[in-house]
């Protein structure tokens, strides 16, 4: 028997996936696939979030999350305000507990938070007694809403999550991208493989559900997604890997590799790509890649979190 | 600066000076000793019953339900005077170690300026005169803790300097380390090492597995710590010096100590509450006042520790109190500063965690906290036997308290048990003779 729909989040933040049921992310899918509709209209704009204000807090440098947020709240009517603070140390400036209570001195209703130490939005969602907390990547930890675009990104050209082997390539001990996948493809009964060298792979990862391998052919056999991560070339000077030829010829993704995958299967990366290093420029541009349906995705799926985080939904269903 | 003047037992103390605690169950391993009974004190030490004409004099401190245990004695504790009094100060860390039933507290050099030299460590000493436990320093083993230069160990001793420690600062160089246990032979004096790789623990948080990996934080290996207690334990065994592993915190590090133990090495070791208690488990929303340095570790290395002190390869128990401000603690689980108080719950913490499960038996327990860290430092205390000082505490093993570090008297809040309800209360701790801690009595209907 189905389980009951949701009318409404549980949740009153969004800090990671590892906290939502399946049944929340169902949720939250179904109404960023309404939300797809939306944006195709010609004029894009829903007055869901009128009246209320938003705060995109970016405390480490982003493109393409913070306008995909920015264009998500503006398509749903709410009024936004960004925050940029490049300066790394926060000893500089002002503490994160100090930034919350002028958040709530302000009445913000909502703050999209990018962090670059794990838990700072959890932390912050604690320092706040009202507005919504939105986690827009922090540190290793989590990157919700790309979990949950890739998932939408997943299920429009698979049909389906339940079954799926998935393979994530690369850096997983420095990605939140990869965690958040792992929780959110765990929650929806697909299965994940985790593929790189075994410096980058986070010790007793099989914990979260997942099995680990260090050949890229045993990863990518009879894949239905192969998922690259981007590789910071920087991990190269703290000897995670000797060097990018060698982290290419091991895990570099290339059309002769592809053919491992099944036929259908398609090719997914987070951006921004390392053309040459993690994926081939002929696999990043193929028919396979939905590398672009993910961005595309990012904004409906932005604007059904935000939606159902400022009171969309019916909260009070039975 | 004692919170109680010497008349505090009653004036009755007066006209004999006697005071006896009466009725209690009198605990003391050091001389073997668990029945009830009287414990009899005068000028500051512990006597024999008196005749019954002098007994009659004496003040009394009614015992009756209460164990009656050695003050404990604490060999790792941060009191950050001078240099850091915004949170702790010599005063404070006192009142804070007599609230647990410390009696005396060996404190770490890193201060600012660094207890390296004799008259830092007098200017320590004739601050803590007459505070409400006894501070024993424990100077630098090198200049500045830079692991450099050895510092005077000869003339640090005669001032009064109770051990050697860098604090939490490794002594990378072997060679520095092997002359200061070779120096250090003539004195007797343990070197307290931290052991640390910081090529290895660099730039990690907590304990490194599968939490941190979940959590997304950089971790701390266990090797971070294993790797340096073989080399110090190697240098030890090599030089014929005395050297103490403080928190220590893994399995085999555990390991390690006890096969060393058992080949004649001079060693000594110690494990914090924290790490006999919590695991990395607790970590999962980024709690700070759970960052500690060493890391809180997996289940099975506090299994270890517990056996390790059960089998007596870890000898004592240490608090490493470490104070921390409101502002070091409430930020990012990355900017937090590590550490935790300890001093004032360090005895309850290991008599429901410890004792009551039957991880170990009281008389270890006590043992454990007060008279093998008197030994290892070799300092008076420890024992209840007649002759001693009159160091001691009274612990209600019935009453049950809840952690609030509004209560505490340390001048930081940064307790990992905060919230917790433990067993056993401290009701009164008596240092050199007179009441330095009185629990407040509970209201009475």
């Amino acid at each position: 028997m189905a389980k009951k729909r949701l009318r409404a989040l549980r949740h009153r933040h969004l800090i990671g996936l590892e906290d939502y049921s399946r049944e929340e992310i169902g949720l939250i899918l179904d109404t960023a696939d309404s939300f797809k509709e939306v944006i195709r209209r010609p004029i894009r704009k829903v007055p869901a979030l009128r009246g209320k204000n938003v705060v995109n807090l970016f405390f480490e440098s982003s493109t393409r999350t913070r306008l995909s947020f920015e264009l998500a709240e503006k398509q749903l009517s709410a009024d936004t305000l960004n925050f940029a603070s490049t300066g790394s140390s926060v000893s500089k400036g002002e503490s994160l507990s100090d930034t919350a209570r002028n958040i709530e001195a302000m009445q913000v209703d909502c703050v999209v938070v990018r962090h670059g130490a794990a838990g700072a939005p959890l932390f912050l969602s604690q320092c706040l007694s009202s507005a919504v907390v939105i986690n827009a990547g922090d540190g290793a930890h989590e990157h919700p809403t790309q979990g949950l675009l890739d998932l939408l990104t997943m299920q429009d050209a698979l049909g389906r999550l339940e079954g799926l082997k998935v393979a994530l390539i690369g850096d997983i001990a420095h990605s939140r991208v990869a965690r958040s996948n792992i929780w959110g493809l765990r929650k929806m009964g697909a299965e994940v493989v985790v593929c790189g060298p075994p410096t980058l792979i986070p010790v007793d990862i099989e914990e979260m559900g997942v099995e680990v391998c260090y050949r890229i052919g045993d990863a990518l056999r009879d894949a239905d997604v192969v998922y690259a991560l981007r590789i910071q070339l920087e991990r190269q000077q703290e000897a995670f890997f000797p060097s990018q030829r060698e982290y290419t010829r091991l895990f570099g993704i290339d059309p002769e590799r592809l053919e491992l995958a099944k036929p259908e299967a398609i090719v997914m990366h987070p951006g921004p790509i390392n053309r040459g290093v993690e994926l081939d420029s002929r696999v990043a541009d193929s028919g396979r890649s939905v590398i672009l349906d993910q961005v595309t995705n990012g904004v409906a799926v932005r604007m059904a979190v935000l939606y159902l985080l400022n009171g969309g939904g019916e909260r009070d269903a039975a | 600066m004692r919170p109680d003047g010497p008349d505090t037992i009653g004036g009755a103390a007066g006209a004999t000076g006697l005071v006896v605690v009466c009725n209690g169950r009198i605990v003391d391993p050091a001389s073997g000793r668990d029945e009830p009974g009287d414990l009899w004190m005068r000028d500051g030490r512990i006597v024999d019953r008196p005749a019954d004409d002098e007994a009659r004099g004496a003040a009394v401190i009614d015992a009756v339900g209460m164990l009656v245990l050695p003050g404990l004695v604490d060999l790792h504790a941060h009191l950050c005077e001078p240099g850091y009094e915004y949170r702790e100060t010599l005063e404070s860390g006192a009142l804070a170690a007599a609230a647990g039933g410390v009696t005396a507290v060996a404190c770490m050099p890193d201060t600012d300026p660094v207890i390296d030299d004799a008259p830092t460590v007098k200017f320590v000493r004739e601050r803590a005169a007459g505070a409400a436990a006894r501070i024993h320093p424990i100077a630098a083993v090198t200049a500045g803790r830079r692991g450099e230069r050895l510092t005077e160990a000869g003339e640090l001793a005669e001032a009064g300097a109770v051990a050697l420690s860098d604090a939490s600062r490794t002594i990378r160089n072997p060679a520095i380390l092997r002359r200061a246990l070779e120096y250090g032979r003539m004195f007797d004096l343990p070197i307290l090492v931290h052991c640390e790789d910081p090529a290895l623990s660099a730039g990690g948080h907590m304990h490194e597995g599968s939490h941190a990996s979940r959590l997304g934080l950089k971790g701390i290996p266990s090797i971070a710590e294993e790797t340096v207690v073989a080399r110090d334990l190697m240098l030890a065994e090599w030089t014929g010096g005395r050297i103490h592993v403080t928190h220590a915190s893994t399995a085999v590090t555990v390991d390690l100590i006890r096969s060393a133990k058992q080949r004649g090495v001079r060693v000594t070791a110690d494990a914090s509450p924290h790490h006999l208690v919590l695991t990395d488990e607790s970590l999962s929303t980024y709690e700070t006042h759970l960052k500690v340095n060493p890391p809180l570790r997996s289940k099975a290395d506090v299994e270890a520790l517990r056996a390790g002190l059960a089998d007596g390869t870890i000898d004592a128990v240490a608090s490493d109190h470490t104070p921390r401000s409101v502002d070091e603690k409430n930020t990012e689980f990355q900017q937090a500063l590590p550490g935790a108080t300890g001093l004032e719950t360090m005895l309850a913490v290991v008599f429901t965690e410890l004792v009551r499960p039957g991880v170990l038996t009281l008389g270890d327990a006590v043992k454990a906290l007060s008279t093998s860290p008197a030994g290892i430092l070799g300092i008076e205390g420890g024992s209840l036997a007649s002759g001693g000082s009159a160091d001691l505490l009274l612990f209600d093993p019935d009453g049950t308290w809840t952690v609030d570090t509004a209560s505490f008297r340390s001048r930081s809040n940064n307790s990992p048990f905060t919230g917790r309800t433990l067993e056993g209360c401290v009701s009164m701790t008596i240092v050199d003779g007179r009441v330095s801690y009185r629990r407040d009595a509970p209201e009475s209907p």
